[in-house]
C-alpha cells in the first residue's frame, strides 16, 4: 500500500474535494506530472486538462487555469474552473473552446499585438481541443 | 379631533407596511444565510492563493523584472476607485457608508492634486457618487440582472480593471466594499488591489511560505500568470462580503422598521380607542341632558 497524502481541490466558489489519495496526476503548464507522497515541494501552473486522482477512490476532474501546490504531505489544486468529468458535456466544452477562441481573437486584434499573448491564446485553444479529445468529446479546432 | 374612520384607515395602512417589512426581513435572513455560506466556501481558495502569492511576491518582488501589477508603475498620480455597492436600496446605511468612505478618499486625493477616476459596481453607489463626482466616473458595472454573484462576474470586473491598467489609465486601484462582521455590524473597507499587496496573514505564515518550492515554469512566469487572477480573486471576495453585508444590513433595517410599525400601531390604537370612548361619552351626555330638559 502506497503512502497516502492529503488532496484538496478548491475553486474560487467552493471546495470540491478533500480526501486521502495515493497519487495525483496534474496537467501542468510544462507537461503532465504525477505527484505522490514525499514529492519535492513544487508550485506549477495548470493548463486546461484532466486532473486524475488515485486512492481509495479514483476521480477525474476537468480543470482550466489555476495552479497546484505540491508538498511532501499533500497536494492543493486551486483551479479557476473545475468540473467533475462525469458532469462535462459537449455544450460546456464548446463553450470553453469558444471562450478561448475569443481570447485569441482579442489578443490578435489588440492595438499593439503582443506576440506572447497571441501565442498563449493559440496554446490555450489547442489545449482545450486536446482535452476534449482526451475525454472522448468531439471538439472542432476553431479556425484561428 | 381626528375622525374615527381616518384613524382606522391609518392603522390598516401601517399594518400592511409592517407586513411588507416583516416579509422583507425574512427574505433578507434567508438570503443572508446563502450569502454567508458562499463567502465561507470561497475563503479556502482566497487564503491559499494569498499564501502562495505572498511567498512568490517576496522572492520576486524586489527584482527589476517584477511585473507592473506587483511593483506599480512607479508613480501614483492617477487613482482608480472601484466602488462596490448594492443594486437595491432599503438596506439601512449600507450603500451610504461605502459611498461616504469613497467620497472622503476621493476628496483627500483631489486635495493632494492627484487625478481620481471612479468605477462603480452596483446602481446605488453610482447614483450617490454621480452628484459630487460626476466628471470622475469612468465606468459602471451593472449587476442588477445577476441573481447570485459568481466568479464569472468578478472576472468580468477584473478584466475591465486590468484592461484599463494595461492601457495606462491609472496607477493605483483601490477597492471599496463592506466587510461583513455580523448582522448589525458591517465595516466599509478600502483595499488596494493594484499594485498588489499581499499581507501574509497570521494563518498564512504557518502553512509554510518558508518552504522552498520548485517553480514550474519559472517564478516570474507563474507570477505573471497569477497576478491577474489575484485581482479577480480579491474582487470576488469583495463581492461576496458585500452581498452578505447587504443582506445583513437589510435584515436589521427591516427589523427596525417592523418594530417601529408595531409601536405606531399601538399608539394609533390607543388614540382610536380614546376617541371612540369620547364619542360615546358625548352621545350619552347629549341623551341625558335631553332627558333632563323634559
Amino acid at each position: 500500500m502506497a503512502d497516502e497524502m492529503q488532496f484538496d481541490l478548491v475553486s474560487p466558489e467552493r471546495s470540491l474535494a478533500s480526501q486521502k489519495v495515493t497519487a495525483v496526476q496534474i496537467p501542468g503548464a510544462d507537461g503532465d506530472m504525477t505527484a505522490m507522497a514525499d514529492h519535492a515541494p513544487t508550485i506549477t501552473t495548470l493548463r486546461p486538462g484532466v486532473l486524475r486522482i488515485e486512492g481509495a477512490e479514483t476521480a477525474e476532474y476537468v480543470v482550466t487555469g489555476g495552479f497546484a501546490q505540491i508538498k511532501a504531505d499533500g497536494v492543493t489544486v486551486l483551479a479557476e474552473r473545475a468540473i467533475p468529468r462525469a458532469d462535462m458535456t459537449q455544450e460546456l466544452l464548446d463553450e470553453m473552446i469558444a471562450e478561448a477562441a475569443s481570447v485569441h481573437k482579442s489578443a490578435k486584434e489588440a492595438k499593439e499585438p503582443d506576440s506572447n499573448a497571441v501565442d498563449d491564446a493559440v496554446k490555450l485553444v489547442a489545449d482545450m481541443v486536446a482535452m476534449g479529445g482526451e475525454i472522448g468529446l468531439s471538439s472542432q479546432q476553431p479556425s484561428l | 379631533m381626528p375622525n374615527l374612520k381616518d384613524l382606522k384607515n391609518r392603522i390598516e395602512s401601517v399594518k400592511s407596511t409592517r407586513k411588507i417589512t416583516k416579509a422583507m426581513q425574512m427574505v433578507a435572513a434567508a438570503k443572508l444565510r446563502r450569502a454567508q455560506e458562499a463567502a465561507e466556501m470561497a475563503r479556502p481558495y482566497a487564503e491559499r492563493f494569498n499564501a502562495v502569492m505572498a511567498g512568490l511576491a517576496q522572492s520576486v518582488g524586489d527584482s527589476d523584472s517584477a511585473p507592473k501589477l506587483l511593483s506599480g508603475t512607479g508613480s501614483d498620480d492617477v487613482h482608480l476607485l472601484v466602488v462596490m455597492t448594492a443594486e437595491r436600496g432599503l438596506c439601512g446605511g449600507f450603500n451610504g457608508n461605502i459611498a461616504k468612505l469613497a467620497k472622503t478618499r476621493a476628496r483627500e486625493l483631489l486635495d493632494k492634486g492627484k487625478t481620481v477616476k471612479i468605477l462603480t459596481v452596483g446602481k446605488k453607489g453610482r447614483d450617490v457618487l454621480k452628484r459630487d463626482f460626476g466628471d470622475h466616473l469612468v465606468g459602471h458595472v451593472d449587476l442588477s440582472e445577476v441573481k447570485r454573484v459568481g466568479y464569472v462576474n468578478a472576472q468580468e470586473i477584473a478584466k475591465d480593471v486590468l484592461g484599463r491598467f494595461d492601457a495606462g489609465e491609472f496607477d493605483v486601484a483601490t477597492l471599496f466594499y463592506s466587510k461583513f462582521q455580523n448582522v448589525v455590524t458591517q465595516i466599509p473597507t478600502a483595499q488596494q488591489i493594484i499594485p498588489a499587496s499581499f499581507e501574509a496573514d497570521e494563518d498564512g505564515e504557518e502553512t509554510g511560505t518558508s518552504t522552498l518550492y520548485d517553480y514550474e515554469p519559472s517564478e516570474e512566469a507563474i507570477l505573471a500568470d497569477l497576478l491577474p487572477r489575484g485581482v479577480a480573486t480579491q474582487i470576488f471576495a469583495g463581492l461576496l462580503e458585500n452581498a452578505a453585508s447587504e443582506q445583513g444590513a437589510r435584515m436589521s433595517a427591516m427589523d427596525n422598521a417592523t418594530r417601529n410599525a408595531g409601536d405606531m400601531i399601538d399608539k394609533l390604537t390607543i388614540e382610536y380607542n380614546r376617541s371612540r370612548q369620547a364619542v360615546i361619552t358625548n352621545e350619552l351626555i347629549e341623551i341625558i341632558s335631553g332627558a333632563e330638559a323634559l
